[in-house]
């Protein structure tokens, strides 16, 4: 499993301010990237997400300050570089060539003075000078038609583009050094749902083609599930989970998952009330104490509001990761299975090892999200081309 | 007070009705030459067509839902609805009345109609509290008799929209509350005169998704509890599908299609509302999607003829371009405007049609669902 990481981000805690009145925007999360992955992160909004991986890039400005943790990148196999420790000189060169950036907002992100040929081709300047005018702007043109747009836009300025072509533009700019890893913050929250698909789908295709693997932050876990490999979900600046998309979306391990899934109303099948998850979102000024969701969740415990759940993996195979005392059998064990009960079926099974078998019928609640018949036979259909494609 | 001011109306009373309604914007003169700013006369010059020829009603106790993409005219439409702008044509019927231009009937009009916007961060004032937004409207509208009856009814509406105890979040100021409370405090202040329509402008798409399904319940409950009928404006149809009875789909100012919420959604009969769906995240999903219709929508300036979809839809014939397609039925109360369902010769709406190319003699059931069948188009050629 280690040969093929390409970013690996471990307990990494990131402050906005000093003291007593720090907010903890970011406590010990540890995330895996592995080459050629889609990396899916969710979490709502304040949850850490963005701030935990412009952390990661050191992009985090001030007054956000990196507290703790180690975030290493592998740009080949045997080459490792600490990005916390590096200098301003490496991180310059490997920013844009090893990592890059692609931000929701891509009408704030582009300059709005400038030809959408300069700011693709500024990049390459900088990182390829030995490239001649001309080749810039071959390559330029070659970018952009990968993205599915036509060359005579070169010359265009950003708000002659639509809100879908200026995110295709972003998409280009960011593969353009051919970079291993793409973070992608919202890339697709402020487009319409045809947009956002169609870009979808040409991500999916360049990843297929080039090879690089995706971080991608979104609020959608809907979305993520369709076209992440991996998931993981954060609240209040925590990892609670992180699951294959399918088994996450089969059998959900931590309650603010399945509150999450619980959240969207399907699109098929008889409607029933949902719930969603009664209460908000913590502020991370007064986090509670013990596990940051127990006053949202309706398994809590005695030992939640006392004690914080690490993140352990959950049953057999390792890329199965929770932080609920329910999972990691160290509560009233009785209670705790008769409250499962009804939500993630064979409770037992985690326990037992037989984690990934019991994702098929491990739908979650079945009294909050009907699953249509012959989701068991889907799931387990799925389980398999996941495993590949994080193991890739 | 929290007992709603109405006469048991019928489960089915349209209260408010929209017939044929238009609005279109003028484009003003772009800064040309040096720097003038060339102002066009009114009524001369090119127009955004933001909503054409619109029909609607809401029932009591009713959520019509209205889906469509950014720049479908839906806000225009809900802006229309709650009497903000003046229609370029066609008509607002309240309880069948048309609405007058006093201001006496303006006031009267705004006390059974009332909006919700999409942004609760930017809809309250950040300098005033809970209990100064509630009032508000009590003195607006005279409603209230005294000091105590004000705070009476404060706290009366504010528990209608389960914020309680009602005293914890009187002193609030918008800050100080997260996204769902602030939004449950717009919703009271448009529930604070007892309005019989609730226009809900993409109510939840600012919130956390945690919180949306709280809010979208509040709203069904309204409902059911005081036969609110609502307007439930927004781009996400699986949330239209999940709240409201009936839905309508917008595509470039235009209605496409409408009917019960789940046939719509689950027997779409109109291209767009299969592409929206075919778009539309679904983590059951088990194969490939296959866009059928990408691209972006049309000039609002200068829409296409005929159908205003016919320059993406998959399945568009001669006479799309030629024609605006009409309401044709899809079954159960349901209906698109497109050709694909023109029943033949026996519809009323194809008789009227003199000289065009010989319509598709094909039962519009078969039609209903060219989702799945790849030969969709070639049917109206069969004959």
């Amino acid at each position: 499993m280690s040969g093929d990481r390409l970013l690996e981000i471990r307990g990494l805690c990131v402050d906005y301010g000093h003291g007593p009145d720090a907010v903890h925007a970011v406590t010990d999360a540890d995330v895996v990237l592995h080459r050629g992955e889609v990396l899916g992160l969710a979490g709502e909004s304040g949850s850490g997400k963005s701030t935990l991986v412009m952390a990661a890039t050191r992009l985090l400005r001030p007054p956000g300050v990196i507290t703790g943790g180690a975030v290493r990148l592998y740009p080949a196999v045997g080459t490792e570089v600490d990005l916390l420790e590096a200098d301003y000189d490496v991180l310059r060169v490997l920013r844009w060539s090893q990592v890059s950036l692609v931000l929701q907002s891509a009408m704030n992100a582009l300059n709005p003075v400038m030809t959408i040929r300069v700011q693709l081709t500024d990049a390459l300047a900088a990182h390829q000078p030995h490239l001649s005018r001309q080749d810039r702007h071959a390559r330029a043109v070659e970018l952009l038609e990968m993205v599915g747009i036509n060359s005579d836009r070169l010359s265009s300025h950003p708000h002659e583009l639509s809100g879908g072509m200026r995110q295709r533009v972003m998409i280009a700019m960011a593969l353009a050094l051919q970079p291993q890893v793409v973070i992608m913050d919202e890339p697709t929250t402020a487009l319409d749902v045809v947009t956002q698909r169609e870009i979808l789908e040409e991500l999916k295709d360049l990843r297929d083609q080039l090879g690089f693997a995706i971080l991608f932050i979104t609020h959608d876990l809907s979305l993520l599930i369709e076209i992440a490999d991996a998931i993981a979900v954060m609240y209040a600046g925590r990892l609670v989970e992180r699951a294959p998309a399918s088994a996450l979306f089969r059998a959900p391990r931590h309650p603010y998952t399945l509150g999450l899934l619980s959240s969207f109303p399907p699109l098929h099948g008889p409607r029933t009330p949902m719930t969603g998850i009664p209460g908000s979102p913590p502020d991370l000024r007064a986090l509670p104490s013990g596990c940051v969701f127990h006053p949202r969740c309706r398994f809590a415990f005695d030992k939640c509001a006392v004690q914080a759940p690490p993140l352990a993996v959950v049953g057999a195979s390792n890329d199965r990761l929770a932080a609920c005392w329910l999972q990691l059998g160290d509560g009233p064990a009785p209670a705790e299975l008769a409250l499962r009960e009804p939500d993630l079926t064979e409770p037992t099974a985690s326990a037992n090892g037989t984690q990934t078998s019991s994702g098929p019928t491990g739908r979650p609640a079945p009294t909050e999200r009907p699953a249509p018949t012959g989701v068991p036979e889907r799931a387990a259909d799925h389980e398999e081309p996941v495993q590949q494609g994080s193991t890739a | 007070m929290t007992t709603p001011t109405l006469d048991a109306p019928d489960m089915t009373a349209t209260l408010l009705e929209a017939r044929g309604l238009t609005k279109h914007f003028p484009v003003h003169g772009a800064v040309r030459g040096a720097g003038r700013r060339v102002a066009r006369r009114r009524g001369s010059g090119p127009v955004v067509h933001a909503v054409d020829d619109v029909s609607l009603a809401l029932r009591a106790a009713r959520v019509t839902a209205v889906v469509g993409e950014s720049g479908s005219g839906k806000s225009t439409l809900a802006r229309l609805l709650a009497g903000l702008i003046t229609p370029t044509a066609g008509e607002l019927l309240l309880d069948g009345r048309a609405m007058a231009r006093s201001r006496r009937r303006r006031l009267d009009y705004a006390k059974t109609v009332q909006m919700v916007l999409q942004d609760p961060f930017a809809s309250l004032n950040p300098i005033h509290d809970v209990h100064y937004h509630l009032s508000r409207p009590f003195k607006v509208h005279g409603l209230a008799r005294s000091g105590a009856d004000l705070d009476g009814k404060i706290a009366a509406v504010l528990e209608r929209v389960a914020l309680t105890p009602a005293d914890a979040y009187l002193h609030k100021y918008p800050h100080e509350l997260s996204g769902g409370q602030r939004q449950r405090v717009a919703i009271a202040r448009a529930l604070a005169v007892q309005p019989r329509v609730l226009l809900a402008d993409e109510p939840v798409s600012m919130l956390d998704v945690s919180i949306r399904l709280g809010v979208l319940n509040l709203l069904a409950d309204l409902r059911d509890s005081e036969q609110l009928a609502i307007l439930y404006i927004t781009h996400d149809i699986a949330s239209a599908r999940y709240l409201a009875d009936t839905i309508i789909v917008m595509y470039a100012g235009q209605e496409v299609e409408s009917g019960p919420a789940v046939h719509v959604t689950d027997t779409p009969a109109h291209p767009y509302t299969q592409l929206l769906l075919s778009a539309a995240p679904d983590p059951e999903r088990v194969t490939a999607v296959t866009l059928r219709g990408a691209g972006a929508p049309p000039s609002a300036v200068a829409p296409p003829s005929g159908c205003r979809f016919r320059l993406r839809c998959p399945h568009a014939m001669p006479i799309c371009a030629e024609r605006v397609p009409p309401a044709f039925p899809a079954g159960d109360g349901h209906v698109s405007a497109c050709w694909l369902l023109d029943a033949g010769p026996k519809s009323p709406a194809v008789t009227t049609r003199a000289g065009t190319p010989e319509p598709p003699a094909v039962s519009s059931c078969q039609l209903v669902r060219p989702i799945t069948g790849e030969d969709a188009p070639d049917l109206g050629e069969e004959r």
